[in-house]
């Protein structure tokens, strides 16, 4: 069955589903009861599973991560709601010390399967620290798996794969994007939807390969559209999953394109670009143009909202991009 | 917690709460064996002109944030007696850290409302010096500034400004929910092993966004003080003499050398958390009725009016001095600037960073090349 439905409803719906499979998931967060999160997105879903499984925890972090591992080690699916990037920090230590690396600790003995949710980015006119990027520092850490939604579809799907899993996931949601709408085929199952740790062609296109995930992806569509006004094809990927990478299809078509173009906004410095420039140039030196180019927010902290679109990356900084790497 | 015991919980939170009061709902003054105001009657009549003008500066901002002139606002209405209470017992020499709610603290301590206003129109992120004006930054990570308020009170005391009544005192300002997050505890831990000179003034508005109080605590917030060694107290929060006089006290018994004080404001949330709330998604129109009926000014009001220190004429040229206050607030908000284009890379360090420079620079020379496309 198809529907059209916006990013924050299929999440809604994908969490619901995940809850009705496993009796085990439970949603974890600060005001996601009655009020149904600040974005909505666990909407009705305490007035239908109860407040034992949908829980309005006390305001803190740390203590909801903390508390998420050792329901996880009593046979729980923690499904953890951070209310916005700039507050995962407090559970940081959390996250990097002990949700990471606990199976490894206990050679395998602990399984967590815990998925924390965290709306991410800006572009929503928010105050400090409400739209933020972080996932590198996640992607950074081994024990830890990074995935971002960037449409209806993948983020329906992907929601529940992550619960599904047996590995800790932190689980990225483009909160601008949240209200846009999208054609989503509830039908099927877990089993034959695409893999969550695999990067999708969006566009085909020859002259140059254009990597996003989460927010920055329709940036990126948008980008392949104005060139090819300008007859040049860009092919987009949406990498969807983080940590790991998935750079098959990248290789693929970096060796076909031979020009690469990174777009996040989170800022340059170790962001995700870096690592994609390095194992590109690694693996497709030989087929390169130009170098990989990165288009990401600046070196700076995320700046006042009256700025915010000097800082975010765009169509016109993405095509200034292609002009580079054709300009090389 | 089990089902029985977070009943229990609940029935406890529900009780009416014991607390200091010097005013009570319906503008009765009475007395309470510890504390006191001696307030002339210019100064009563002063208060009730903070707590209306204050009001009056949020519903503006209010106002203009519905008017996309503000992208949010954390209203205080409700809470104008904490705020003002606490505000005005600082003494000129006290640093106060506040969250992001105490615009009526920062009125009291003599600074321009104007000044948090970019922060919420998001033309800057606050952008004040908080040493000279006394007044930190707004810290929008819950529980941050109280670690904060805790170092600079252990700072006074290294630096031997406490011990008398030219002593300095240091208030931190936070809310109900904060009372969870590790910051919030582990400032009281210092506070307590270092005996620094600080009050930790909790807002208890009942809420903290959607969740209530019981989500965060089962016993009454001030009790908590004593597990960490100091002295925790409870005053209507809705009481702004009752508020003034415990707050008074608690800074000066930290300025005298006696180490902290946890007061808990007992007040209400009248609004919503902020502009982009819904409260009619988590709680009872009859709720926010009751405590209507415990309304700070309201009693002020009746009481100053029953003792005929205010008359009809007075209400009306305070209302008219808060409107023009008001006024003059919108006036320069609408003229507040955007930043500059490029601005945003300035202050990232004290010694700067080349790497931010080329950056600043390769921005300029990017909006330069439009500029040459237009022309
Ligand atoms: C570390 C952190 N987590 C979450 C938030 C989101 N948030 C903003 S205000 C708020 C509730 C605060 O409640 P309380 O401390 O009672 O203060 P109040 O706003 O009621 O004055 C929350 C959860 C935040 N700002 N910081």
């Amino acid at each position: 069955m198809s529907e059209t439905l916006t990013l924050g409803k299929a999440l809604n719906l994908g969490l619901r589903r995940a809850m009705e499979d496993d009796s085990k998931v439970i949603l974890m967060g600060e005001d996601i009861g009655k009020l149904g999160g600040v974005f909505r997105i666990t909407d009705g879903l305490q007035k239908d599973f109860g407040d034992e499984r949908v829980i309005d925890t006390p305001l803190a972090e740390s203590g909801i991560v903390g508390t998420a591992v050792g329901l996880a080690l009593r046979g729980y699916r923690p499904v953890i709601e951070i209310q916005f990037d700039g507050f995962v920090y407090p559970a940081y230590d959390q996250i990097v010390c002990q949700v990471a690396k606990m199976h490894y600790r206990s050679r395998g003995k602990v399984k967590l399967p815990i998925v924390i949710r965290i709306p991410f980015g800006g572009g929503i006119g928010a105050v400090e620290h409400h739209s933020e990027s972080p996932e590198a520092y996640f992607a950074h850490t081994a024990g830890l798996k990074v995935v971002a939604c960037s449409n209806p579809s993948d983020a329906y799907w992907m929601i529940q794969q992550a619960i599904a899993s047996d590995d800790p996931i932190v689980f990225f949601e483009p909160k601008r994007r949240y209200w846009e709408k999208g054609e989503v085929d509830t039908s099927g199952s877990l089993e034959s939807a695409f893999p969550l740790h695999s990067s999708k062609v969006l566009t085909s296109g020859t002259d140059a390969t254009v990597l996003a995930y989460g927010p920055m992806v329709r940036v990126a569509l948008d980008a392949a559209t104005a060139a090819a006004e300008d007859g040049r094809k860009l092919e987009v990927i949406d990498l969807r999953t983080l940590s790991p990478l998935d750079m098959g299809a990248v290789f693929d078509s970096v060796r076909k394109t031979g020009r690469a173009i990174v777009v996040h906004e989170a800022p340059h410095n170790l962001g995700m670009g870096a690592e994609l420039a390095a194992r590109i140039t690694e693996e497709c030196f030989y087929s390169l143009e130009a170098p990989v180019l990165r288009v990401a927010g600046y070196d700076i902290p995320y700046p006042a909202a009256r700025a915010e679109e000097e800082y975010l990356p765009d169509l016109d900084r993405v095509l200034d991009a292609v002009d580079r790497s054709f300009g090389w | 917690m089990t089902r029985a015991s977070s009943k229990r919980a609940a029935a406890a939170q529900a009780a009416e709460p014991d607390f200091v009061q010097l005013l009570t709902p319906d503008g009765q003054r009475v007395t309470h064996p510890e504390y006191s105001v001696d307030f002339s009657d210019e100064e009563l009549r002063g208060l009730y002109r903070d707590l209306v003008t204050v009001r009056k500066l949020d519903a503006e901002a209010t106002a203009l944030q519905r008017q996309g002139e503000l992208g949010i606002w954390a209203s205080l209405l409700g809470q104008e007696a904490a705020q003002v209470g606490s505000g005005r017992a600082l003494r000129e020499q006290d640093m106060a850290f506040p969250t992001y709610r105490e615009h009526g603290v920062l009125y009291c301590r003599g600074i321009d409302p104007i000044m948090p206003l970019g922060l919420f129109r998001g033309v800057d992120q606050g952008g004040w010096d908080p040493i000279a004006n006394k007044f930190g930054i707004y810290t929008i990570v819950i529980g941050a500034q109280t670690l904060h308020a805790t170092g600079y009170a252990m700072g006074v005391a290294k630096d031997g400004k406490v011990g008398g009544d030219e002593g300095e005192s240091v208030i931190a300002y936070f809310g109900d929910g904060a009372t969870s997050q590790g910051d919030v505890n582990e400032a009281f831990i210092f506070a307590s092993v270092y005996n620094a000179p600080i009050v930790f003034f909790c807002q208890n508005n009942q809420y903290a966004i959607s969740e209530p109080l019981t989500r965060q605590t089962r016993v009454p917030l001030y009790q908590r003080a004593s597990g960490f060694g100091f002295p925790g107290i409870r005053v209507d929060g809705n009481d702004v003499l009752a508020t003034f006089a415990v707050t008074r006290a608690a800074l000066d018994n930290a300025r005298h050398g006696n180490g902290p004080t946890l007061i808990e404001a007992y007040t209400y949330r009248m609004g919503a958390h902020t502009t982009s709330d819904d409260p009619t998604r988590y709680r009872v129109a009859s709720e926010v009725e009751e405590w209507q009926a415990k309304d700070p000014i309201l009693r002020l009001r009746k009481y100053l009016e029953s003792t005929g220190l205010i008359d009809e004429a007075f209400v009306t040229e305070v209302d008219a001095y808060a409107r023009e206050e008001a006024v003059k607030l919108r006036e320069r908000v609408l003229t507040l600037p955007d930043p500059e284009p490029g601005e945003m890379f300035k202050h990232v360090y004290p010694n700067g960073s080349p790497e931010v420079d080329q950056q600043a620079a390769e921005f300029a020379a990017y909006h330069a090349s439009f500029e040459g496309a237009h022309s």
